[in-house]
């Protein structure tokens, strides 16, 4: 196994912003001929290089519109980018997004094994830690119920439990630590901040700075679309509040 | 060759998941009906009884047993209808997963299509039923159905690629897509016979895909003549045509897909 697990070489991300959004093609026929199909394009990343070792904590921080999450969508695998290539050697667990192919007109037992399924998980690994993730969701006399019935704390009960057990290579958090009532919370961040200690490569999108601090060893602080800064977390983040004030 | 094998690769690991959706979708379709899975083999008989009472008459003639003809040609091409319909919003009604979560996107069409043919094996119970009670004659030719199945489960991939891919990108496709199958049914020759058409007309059916296949089904269903074996070709044309401009416009265009949903 090598010790690079993502590798971003000269990536740069381009998006087209349509003065008025064209969803249809009679409009789109009709402007074009028209000659009224106006667009700007922005970059929202800027040839970035980038190396993540295995095991490495990295926060990334940045205001608004800096690229962060764009650059989550890249390593996850969401979106290619417009130039550049992004290597990942490994699976990837995006917490960022609890239950995001929840069926609502189906119980929680069959959304857990289709979540699991759209991790990349197969039928085996699902049985093994069916009962694990029940327990641990506290949900266990609603498991058979359609989760359209759930409250919205349930739901994200239920996805959170999910990702839990999902063992993936790399972590990627966007701002969400903890989810659910107040006990559930402190629940589900010790269990992050625990497969976070024990060495899963973790990339953490966050505005807490207490947190990135707290978490990271390494952070990349983004500044429209282009690397500002990268070097040891207390160093960025000293850097990044002076550059404020 | 390492490309094939790691596109391999992924698709294996994503199996279950394709699965798991096409088990969904066919759980869905019974769960909305009242009668359940029972209304997908009435619904067609149902059809069939009022179109062969409203048509039988008019066609006496020229078609002997006409409930089996019927059948044998809805069947065909409602499968391709409901198929190419439901796979064209494959992407779009997957927006906030695909959005969130990478999954390989083609599998989201190829389950919308496989749960569709799954239905359609199922429908042809009644196929089979109507050749009992019509006491129509079993041929030989039968055997070749399975392959005109297959063949047409492929040629309807193909389709749904395409209309799935268009449609993400311009959500008024499936308005025209509504009339172009509304076309295509009429002249596909479901319940009359090719000869009412006058010589000048008959390319329509010569280069009609749909009526390519539903004739061939025909062959092994209805007529009782040895089969032409030009058809099987034909279609295994159509079928392969098909599917590779699918999945090189699908191909193409799919990292785009995820700026339109």
């Amino acid at each position: 196994m090598s010790k690079i697990i993502i590798k971003i070489e000269n990536v740069s991300m381009k998006y087209r912003i349509y003065k008025e959004k064209i969803e249809y093609l009679k409009e789109y026929v009709l402007k074009s001929l028209k000659n009224e199909i106006k667009f700007s394009k922005i970059k929202a990343l800027d040839s970035i290089n980038l190396e993540i070792i295995r095991g490495d904590r990295i926060g990334i921080i940045g205001q608004n519109g800096a690229g962060k999450s764009t650059l989550l969508k890249l390593i996850s695998g969401v979106m290619k980018p417009s130039e550049g290539t992004v290597t990942v050697s490994g699976s990837v667990a995006p917490l960022l997004e609890l239950g995001a192919g929840f069926d609502f007109d189906f119980s929680g037992e069959d959304n857990i094994y289709l979540n699991g399924a759209i991790l990349g998980k197969d039928k085996q690994f699902m049985e093994k830690h069916y009962n694990e993730i029940v327990e641990y969701s506290e949900l266990d006399g609603f498991i058979k119920v359609a989760i359209k019935n759930y409250s919205s704390g349930m739901k994200m009960k239920l996805g959170f439990s999910i990702v839990a057990f999902i063992n993936a290579d790399i972590l990627v958090l966007d701002e969400i630590l903890g989810v659910g009532d107040v006990r559930f919370k402190k629940k589900s961040s010790k269990t992050i901040e625990e497969k976070i200690k024990s060495g899963a490569t973790t990339i953490i999108v966050s505005h807490d700075l207490n947190r990135i601090k707290r978490l990271t060893e390494k952070v990349i602080w983004l500044h429209k679309g282009k690397i500002k800064m990268i070097g040891p977390t207390k160093k960025v983040v000293k850097e990044y509040l002076s550059f404020f004030e | 060759m390492k490309k094939v094998s790691i596109h391999f690769n992924n698709f294996t690991k994503y199996s279950y998941l394709l699965k798991l959706l096409v088990i969904r979708d066919i759980k869905k379709k019974y769960k909305e009906s009242f009668l359940g899975l029972l209304w997908s083999l009435l619904s067609p008989l149902m059809h069939m009884i009022v179109l062969t009472i409203v048509f039988s008459n008019l066609f006496e003639r020229n078609i002997t047993n006409f409930p089996l003809y019927l059948i044998a040609g809805r069947l065909i091409f409602e499968f391709f209808s409901n198929a190419t319909t439901r796979a064209m919003t494959s992407i779009i009604s997957s927006a906030t997963l695909i959005k969130k979560v990478y999954i390989p996107k083609y599998i989201l069409t190829l389950a919308g299509v496989t749960s569709n043919f799954i239905i359609f094996c199922i429908s042809l119970i009644d196929l089979l039923l109507v050749m009992v009670i019509t006491g129509s004659q079993f041929s030989w030719n039968l055997l070749f159905a399975p392959i005109y199945l297959i063949l047409l489960y492929f040629f309807v991939l193909g389709i749904s690629y395409i209309v799935a891919t268009l449609n993400t990108i311009f959500r008024d496709i499936q308005h025209l897509y509504g009339v172009v199958v509304m076309i295509l049914m009429y002249i596909s020759a479901i319940f009359y016979p090719v000869n009412i058409l006058p010589a000048s007309l008959q390319p329509i059916f010569t280069f009609n895909p749909v009526y390519q296949f539903i004739k061939g089904f025909r062959m092994c269903v209805y007529y009782t003549e040895p089969l032409y074996f030009n058809n099987l070709l034909y279609c295994t044309l159509i079928a392969v045509v098909s599917l590779s401009i699918g999945l090189f416009v699908f191909w193409k265009n799919q990292d785009k897909l995820i700026f339109y949903v």
